[in-house]
């Protein structure tokens, strides 16, 4: 059911991937994510949608290779099929014409940052888009994200390409030379979007961000991404997964984030070991 | 006859042998290990057959209790358990999770003088003896009807319907959101109470009978209500369950290492988190781990912790045993087990270490106070009685409330303050037309025998609906 049409890395350690999944494809909105399972042993782990084709029926995911789970499905090629593709889930990005939007992509972020930009721009947003990467080997998506911004800037953090620095100096510059903006998107790694956030608090700009916390069901039973927000517990899965990101205890998610650390390692020493003696 | 029914009465209940409790502390097999076939008909054979059975009014799916057990007795084991199949779908687990004490076997009219028949167990018997003998009859349908009925959730109320639905010549089709179908069954209660391979045949007994289920569906998101009456169904249930956890709203509760039972039994028994890393879904597996709740999930989750390792493996309860709402058994098993209850006592914080990791649980002693609109006496904290007990994992089992995705996306439907569906009557039929509901999404966390009796009602009502439909 859940075929893989086409797989290809866009880094050394980042894959994209178009599944089959027709449902999906035609009711995802942006910012809604699907959780997978690539075999019936599998965890489940959630990945956004960064794209669909409801003609075709495709929805297109992009993940960056840290686990076993994420080991296991880069290897996995077309024509194979996924165990399970349960989607879409989450609230849709609440897009409206907010007039002038800033969007913040870092990492593999920046393809779940990708649909938020292509539906503010359709929106009639006047979009400036920030992507920003280690290194520029490791940068994706900037052609396409291009093709749907009104501007584009690209920094890395050891200035092998654009701006030399990182996403939160080049937000600090436009702010600081006076453009017009109405709202900031700021998906990446966790502390980035803290930093990006402390960024924008002084100027009241609002400033959403897009939380990845572990998840299990993924559908509001389990409670296992819940996050505090406003000093609230929300359940990341069904009341986000974006949030207001001035209101978001950071700090609680990155410790959460860890909480399976040791068994991250067990499994993918494990797996490694199944892989040479395959 | 008077020498008969003496004879009868000497029969002792026969007990069940159990794994011991030293060993099971220890594996995830099943506690009880079920009759042997001289057991079983040396119980069945201790009822003594009343012409007017108080047991049956006692069960919520009205099993022929007396025929079913009269068959064992006779060593027609099949015909017993085909007897069963009559009005419950699910025997094999109702006989090992029903709270038959409070059920069938309350009223049993031996329990008066001395111990009534052991309803639950030979119910057990006769559902294993079917399925370990391999075969399995599927009975006869009704011709097709013509009509398509869709069922959200595939948990006891949604699966008893479907049963009983198909078996009538509707076109039945279950959307389950998880990847396999059973609900509480399958995430909920652990192996040793209900091995997955009992749910699973029994699943497939449904799919036999002609049940489509498709798993990784969730309605209010991939498809609505409405979306399923466009697609062609004349009706839909609404079995989803009431999955939402509750927690406590103390300081501290999202340190990591803090649990709901829900997640925590989720890992360990739809995911199988308890076989990693052959499974890949990771568990913590505390040294002290405590459990917040009096209830079943409360013991299962308990159980589950010291399967895990606990050294030490806590059940804290606000009120005392006496009001605890687990079944009797279940306390008695953890008890046996070696988990330690501390009665009158309620977590007021939670203590961090530096890592954002629970080390600690502050609690405060509680006495019982006057009664409150349930009944049971309320509990009130000691002022001044705070300690803290060391722990490092925490299973939060103090409820679970409605999940509000299908009433979010489900214009018209009407839902009360909490959050559940209102139903008209036990028919289940809720605000929109051809809609129906039951099981905890109406009634809040009940039992999983409540659920399917839900479904049993709701299933005469929708057959009824269709075929007026189909006049109309």
């Amino acid at each position: 059911m859940n075929r893989i049409t086409e797989k290809i890395y866009l880094s050394e350690n980042v894959v994209k991937m178009v599944v089959e999944a027709p449902d999906v494809a035609r009711k995802r909105k942006a910012g809604q994510f699907i959780v997978l399972m690539t075999d019936e042993k599998g965890e489940r782990i959630p990945l956004t949608i960064v794209d669909s084709d409801a003609e075709k029926g495709t929805i297109t995911l992009i993940f960056q290779i840290v686990g076993k789970t994420t080991s296991c499905l880069a290897e996995m090629n077309e024509g194979d099929t996924l165990f399970t593709v349960l989607g879409p889930l989450g609230h849709p990005t609440e897009i409206e014409n907010f007039g002038t939007a800033v969007c913040v992509g870092g990492g593999v972020g920046i393809g779940v940052v990708y649909p938020v930009i292509k539906a503010l721009k359709e929106a009639g947003n006047k979009v400036t888009s920030i992507i920003g990467a280690r290194t520029k080997d490791i940068l994706i998506l900037e052609d396409e994200i291009r093709a749907v911004s009104d501007e584009l800037i690209v920094a890395t953090d050891d200035g092998s390409y654009g701006v030399h620095g990182f996403v939160t100096n080049v937000l600090q510059d436009l702010i600081d030379s006076d453009n017009k903006i109405d709202i900031v998107f700021a998906i990446g790694p966790v502390p980035m979007m803290k930093f990006l956030c402390e960024v924008t608090r002084p100027y009241g700009i609002k400033t959403i961000v897009s939380l990845n916390p572990i998840m299990v069901d993924a559908t509001g039973m389990c409670g296992a991404c819940r996050v505090s927000v406003e000093g609230k517990t929300k359940f990341a899965c069904v009341d986000g997964p974006e949030f207001d990101g001035h209101e978001v205890d950071f700090d609680l998610l990155t410790n959460r984030l860890r909480t399976y650390l040791d068994q991250e390692k067990t499994a993918m020493e494990d797996y490694r070991c199944k892989c040479n003696d395959g | 006859m008077t020498d008969k029914k003496k004879k009868k009465e000497k029969i002792p209940r026969q007990s069940m042998p159990e794994q011991d409790p030293k060993v099971r502390a220890k594996n995830f097999d099943e506690v009880p290990l079920g009759y042997t076939e001289e057991q079983a008909v040396l119980e069945a054979k201790r009822c003594i057959q009343c012409k007017k059975p108080l047991c049956i009014a006692g069960c919520p799916v009205d099993v022929d209790i007396p025929g079913f057990i009269k068959l064992i007795a006779e060593r027609d084991f099949i015909g017993a358990a085909l007897k069963l199949k009559e009005t419950n779908a699910l025997p094999a687990i109702c006989g090992r999770v029903c709270p038959q004490e409070d059920q069938c076997e309350e009223v049993c009219i031996l329990g008066k003088k001395g111990e009534p028949v052991a309803i639950g167990r030979l119910e057990r018997f006769a559902a294993d003896y079917e399925r370990e003998s391999g075969n399995i009859m599927i009975p006869e349908v009704a011709p097709p009807t013509g009509k398509k009925v869709a069922m959200v959730g595939a948990g006891p109320a949604g699966l008893t319907i479907a049963g009983d639905l198909v078996k009538l010549g509707h076109d039945v089709t279950i959307f389950e959101a998880l990847h396999k179908a059973g609900g509480v069954l399958i995430y909920g209660i652990p192996e040793f109470r209900l091995p997955k391979s009992i749910v699973d045949a029994e699943v497939d007994y449904l799919e036999k009978l002609g049940v489509k289920i498709i798993t990784n569906a969730v309605i209010g998101r991939v498809k609505m209500v409405d979306e399923l009456f466009d697609e062609g169904f004349d009706a839909v249930f609404l079995g989803v369950g009431a999955g939402a956890p509750v927690f406590m709203n103390i300081p501290g509760e999202n340190l990591s290492g803090i649990y709901s039972a829900n997640e925590y039994l989720t890992r360990s028994n739809l995911m199988k988190a308890y076989r990693f890393p052959e499974y890949d879904t990771p568990i913590v597996r505390g040294k002290n781990v405590a459990v917040v709740g009096g209830g079943n999930v409360a013991m299962d989750s308990v159980r589950t912790a010291l399967r895990l390792g606990a050294e030490n493996a806590y059940i804290i309860y606000r009120r005392t045993d006496v009001e605890m709402p687990a079944r009797i058994e279940e306390v008695h098993h953890a008890e046996e087990e070696g988990v330690q209850f501390k009665l009158l006592t309620n977590p007021v914080e939670y203590i961090s270490d530096e890592d954002g990791w629970v080390k600690g649980m502050k609690c405060i002693r509680m006495e019982l106070g006057e009664p409150d609109e349930s009944g049971r006496r309320r509990p009130v904290p000691i002022k001044d009685s705070e300690f803290v007990i060391d722990v490092d994992t925490v299973v939060v089992a103090v409820g679970t409330m409605a999940n509000p995705v299908i009433a979010a996306t489900t214009p018209g439907l009407e839902i009360n303050r909490w959050g559940y569906i209102v139903t008209k009557d036990e028919t289940g039929e809720t605000s929109r037309k051809g809609v129906y509901a039951g099981g905890d999404i109406v009634t809040g966390s009940a039992t999983v025998i409540l659920a399917m009796g839900a479904g049993r009602k709701a299933a005469g009502a929708i057959d009824e609906y269709l075929r007026n439909k189909e006049q109309g």
